[in-house]
């Protein structure tokens, strides 16, 4: 029997060391502290974190690392970062400040190589394939560049290739569901969940907690990941994941 | 109280110093043996595969003043992995604390396909130590991990993953180790350091 907990993971992004999108959370000193949503959140039981750096600047790169050290001295759950991620020298910065998981995207496409490297260097466990896709006429196929560019990847072939090259983990993004609240993607997901041999994280879509149930049941997501529904306090944690149990889902209560 | 975290190759030694200075330890991070002999409590921790690991500690002569360390020890993940006796990760010898051999997860069970590496939180059960004391039967713990240490005397915590049911933490003598990492484990892991920090020990 498998005992492993599905994992809800609240996505927080991040610009010049500051969470972005207004964050509807009561009690917070600073609510548009990471560190303080982030220990909020772990407070309220989430399973990890994801911090994404949307800024793209030299300054905010380093912001964003400062930032990164002040949540590994906080928090105690395991955190991934994103965003700004080209070269194994950028992994090492952020892993030296505490993260514990890096997540790729474009750079992933752009340079595969980078994903065998970051395994052999740091091991598997650390690297995070975040795939941006979307279902066209053709079918799913993988999206860079905040979604602006297609690739010539299908989402299938592009996860199994990820995986084997060491990823320990893959972040899926529908962009047709990211953002819409009507669920995610779960024929995609059971897809791929069940092609491959490393854990899924669905992510976008979430609009209520009945679509948390069908990621996992459905979709054989091992793990759900959300910003607004959570930031907004439409979804809260500890109610979600009591309702998820109460629906018989392994989770962490 | 002295508390010394081994300083070798295995990565990312940062969380287990944060997670020590949340209750209120100072640790000092060290390869020295006159260091790690003079320690009040010694933690090994790690994140790493046994090969490269083992070349190292046989090499630098670290493998050797674990081994003989007379304070409570503490090893985390392939922490725990190399006090064991052998590792089936690259048919390894390791430090040999421990009598197991530790094993990769089979890559499917009667239940299905069995995702590896174990990534995410489980429970752990059967707790017998005072390592756990103040934690109860089926709290759940933070592990990452493709090998484990199956069943066995020294075992002080079971855990079920893959249709196996296997030590997630072992004692023996003043060696403690955990499979799961309790310094990514929220306050269920904070309160297992903290126990191991204050654990009687003559």
């Amino acid at each position: 029997m498998n005992m492993l907990a599905k994992r809800i993971i609240p996505c927080l992004d991040v610009k010049d060391g500051r969470t972005v999108k207004g964050i509807n959370f009561v009690n917070l000193r600073d609510a548009g502290d990471p560190v303080e949503l982030g220990k909020a959140y772990s407070e309220q039981g989430a399973d990890e974190l994801v911090f994404l750096d949307i800024a793209a600047t030299h300054e905010g790169r380093k912001t964003f690392t400062d930032m990164v050290s002040r949540v590994a001295a906080a928090i105690s759950i395991p955190f991934t970062v994103g965003g700004g991620i080209h070269e194994l020298a950028d992994v090492a910065r952020l892993l030296e400040a505490g993260a514990d998981k890096v997540s790729l995207n474009s750079a992933a496409l752009r340079n595969p190589q980078l994903v065998n490297d970051i395994a052999a260097r740091f091991g598997s466990q650390v690297c995070v394939a975040a795939i941006d896709a979307r279902h066209d006429e053709d079918g799913w196929y993988c999206y860079v560049n905040g979604g602006r560019i297609r690739v010539e990847r299908t989402l299938f072939d592009w996860a199994r290739e990820v995986a084997d090259r060491g990823a320990g983990e893959i972040l899926f993004t529908s962009m047709d569901h990211d953002g819409v609240k009507q669920g995610f993607p779960n024929e995609a997901l059971a897809r791929l969940s069940d092609e491959l041999s490393i854990p899924v994280i669905a992510s976008g879509g979430a609009g209520a907690k009945e679509h948390f149930a069908d990621a996992f049941r459905l979709g054989h997501a091992d793990a759900a990941l959300a910003a607004s529904v959570f930031h907004f306090g439409e979804i809260k944690i500890p109610e979600l994941k009591q309702y998820l149990r109460d629906e018989g889902i392994c989770v962490r209560l | 109280m002295k508390v010394a975290v081994v300083k070798y190759n295995a990565g990312n030694i940062c969380s287990v110093i944060n997670a020590l200075r949340r209750i209120g330890i100072e640790p000092q991070v060290t390869d020295s043996a006159t260091e790690l002999a003079a320690a009040d409590r010694i933690i090994f921790p790690g994140q790493g595969e046994a090969v490269n690991t083992m070349v190292y500690l046989q090499q630098s002569g670290l493998g050797d003043v674990i081994r003989n360390l007379h304070q409570p020890v503490l090893g985390i993940c392939i922490g725990q992995q190399l006090l064991c006796a052998h590792s089936e990760e690259g048919h390894t010898p390791c430090l040999g604390i421990f009598d197991s051999c530790v094993c990769r997860f089979p890559d499917s069970c009667p239940a299905g396909r069995v995702k590896v590496p174990q990534i995410g939180w489980n429970t752990i059960d059967d707790l017998r130590s005072p390592l756990f004391d103040g934690l109860k039967n089926g709290d759940f713990v933070y592990f990452v991990h493709s090998f484990y240490v199956p069943e066995c005397a020294d075992a002080i915590a079971h855990t079920t993953y893959g249709g196996v049911t296997y030590a997630s933490a072992l004692h023996k003598a003043n060696f403690y180790a955990t499979q799961f990492h309790p310094e990514k484990s929220g306050d269920t892991g904070l309160r297992i350091l903290h126990n191991f920090i204050h654990l009687c020990h003559d």
